[in-house]
């Protein structure tokens, strides 16, 4: 009698801790979905002024004057995503050639080695990056690169205007090569892991039809991995599109439209880190967080388009995702 | 063992070694296979009958540490030369896998994949070298209304019959097919078996597998191996009735392995 009560007590205590766990999981969840909301909707408050004041044309002026109080974002916004369009051109070769070496041409005494090194690059602070990058590599580029660049690719057609104009060092360009320095090894780590769950049968059939190492990787390992491969591209975007301290140190902050990449420009996270602390004035501060709301919007139409391609090649190849 | 009267071999196997590391996994192995018949690898796990296959299309080489020695003569060159081309010799070998690989692209393009390797084909001629591969591999039926779509959408033994198909598309003149059926169920298993059978006329193949009846059903001749090491070799039905050695006697019937 007694112990049947002790149990069904237990029991009840049980189905209460179950429960219990359960609300929890269930809190957090929901948790990340109400911060979410909450950090959306207090960039929509915050940013009412700007909204009221420049409406559309907040996204197509090129005017950021503090002392007139004008403000639109069209250079941070092209800033933004020409930095980071730069750093994935340059990150998306080199990160695959990375993996590709890792996992399929690497003696094996090597993997380990190297495999880390690329994992410790991942780990080193951004604000490191942005001081080796404004005093090594912006003066090395300076001196040696932009010269080269001006005279044989600023002289041609078409892509010429792109890259003449001073030899400076700091600038668009820099800020796009350091952001690439900075998202391969996102990149490349990622590649690497989803290459080498590739079946090695998959890769013998491809070799046993008589298929190079180089068209085993590019029509049968890289299709097979797609998601993997783009979701880490996404990884080293978002890290690229975000990315405030290196890019502060090599942008150059100034509020200039120039179709020069070697002219200085600004980030939307550059202009934030840079300006909130001399923002005075509701108006300023405004326009500030609305660059902020428009990095969130950025940053979500890029994972959308991102899943949106993943859709398209799955059912070009006949399978649904 | 019989292996020298082997008539017209399209294989000659001669001294042949292999070694993972510093072991060392096959022994002195010397055979002919026929030419368009099935030739039938059996063993216990572990005896070789899988590295003996993997040497006829040198596909050890993608491991560092494994290598072989002696001679595997196919149209009076060594395949086992370093000097031999190896996507040429792999367009004269073609494999199958215990287990289905397709490639993830369109049933079609797993069958151009390996066509495209060697030569160029305009797209009625590969339309039709797409359809002669896989009326060949018994599957043109089933897939001829859904060439586009994914090749890793069929089932389990459609799968393997397109990895097949894929294979011979390229026109190599050996099929190596290393447990081909293992990985799948009965009636796909008799398709398959069926299949190798109409196969032989215009391929010759050499099929490793664990099933003895299998061997027994689709085979012309069977190697018996262990440890690294060819105990018997020749034709399938006096392996099968009449073997000459206890140990190959011992194995069929099942009291051991």
């Amino acid at each position: 009698m007694n112990t049947s009560f002790l149990q069904e007590a237990r029991l009840k205590r049980q189905i209460w801790l179950d429960m219990l766990f359960r609300g929890m999981t269930r809190l957090s969840a929901f948790g990340v979905l109400a911060l979410l909301v909450a950090i959306l909707g207090s960039l929509i408050i915050g940013s009412m002024p700007a909204i009221n004041a420049f409406g559309f044309n907040f996204l197509t002026s090129a005017q950021w004057d503090p002392v007139t109080d004008e403000y639109g974002a069209l250079v941070p916004i092209i800033g933004t995503l020409v930095t980071s369009a730069i750093a994935l051109v340059i990150a998306i070769p080199v990160s695959f050639g990375i993996a590709i070496f890792l996992t399929e041409l690497s003696p094996r005494v090597l993997r380990r080695p190297l495999g880390i090194a690329v994992e410790l690059l991942a780990g080193i602070p951004s604000i490191i990056y942005g001081m080796w990058g404004l005093f090594v590599f912006a003066p090395l580029f300076a001196d040696h690169v932009e010269p080269w660049l001006n005279d044989h690719i600023g002289v041609l057609p078409y892509i010429g205007p792109f890259f003449s104009g001073p030899p400076m060092g700091i600038g668009i360009l820099t800020a796009g090569i350091i952001l690439a320095i900075m998202v391969i090894p996102f990149i490349a780590s990622v590649m690497r892991d989803v290459f080498e769950v590739v079946p090695a049968l998959l890769k013998e059939s491809a070799y046993g039809l008589g298929a190079t190492t180089w068209e085993v990787v590019w029509k049968v390992v890289l299709p097979y991995t797609r998601i993997g491969v783009v979701g880490g591209i996404m990884l080293g975007l978002g890290r690229a599109l975000g990315e405030t301290m290196a890019v502060t140190f090599v942008i150059g902050n100034a509020h200039e439209l120039s179709e020069s990449l070697l002219m200085p420009g600004n980030s939307i996270s550059s202009a934030l880190a840079n300006e909130f602390t001399e923002a005075v004035g509701e108006l300023y501060t405004s326009a500030l967080i609305e660059l902020g709301l428009i990095l969130f919007f950025i940053t979500f139409v890029v994972l959308s388009l991102a899943r949106f391609m993943l859709y398209k090649l799955g059912q070009r190849e006949g399978q649904s995702t | 063992m019989n292996a020298e009267n082997i008539a017209n071999p399209k294989v000659v196997v001669k001294d042949l070694n292999f070694y993972y590391g510093n072991y060392r996994a096959l022994n002195n192995i010397n055979m002919n296979i026929a030419e368009k018949m099935v030739t039938a690898f059996i063993g216990p796990s572990g005896c070789g009958k899988s590295t003996l296959l993997r040497t006829f299309n040198r596909m050890y080489q993608l491991y560092p540490k494994q290598k072989a020695t002696g001679q595997i003569i196919l149209d009076g060159a060594n395949i086992l030369d370093p000097k031999q081309d190896l996507n040429m010799l792999r367009a004269k070998i073609g494999m199958v896998f215990q287990k289905p690989t397709p490639f993830p692209m369109s049933i079609y393009d797993n069958i151009a994949f390996g066509v495209k390797l060697y030569e160029t084909l305009g797209k009625n001629d590969m339309d039709e070298r797409v359809e002669w591969a896989l009326k060949k591999a018994a599957l043109w039926t089933e897939v001829k209304d859904k060439l586009k779509q994914s090749g890793t959408g069929l089932s389990g033994g459609q799968q393997q019959r397109l990895c097949i198909a894929r294979a011979i598309a390229v026109k190599p003149q050996v099929l190596l097919l290393d447990e081909p059926t293992s990985a799948l169920d009965p009636i796909s298993t008799a398709h398959i078996e069926k299949l190798i059978d109409e196969l032989k006329e215009d391929f010759t193949i050499v099929i490793v597998t664990h099933n003895m009846q299998q061997a027994a059903r689709v085979s012309d001749y069977t190697a018996y191996m262990y440890l690294g090491d060819l105990i018997e070799f020749g034709d399938t039905s006096t392996v099968f009735t009449n073997p000459k050695r206890k140990e190959t006697e011992d194995y069929i019937t099942g009291r051991f392995g």
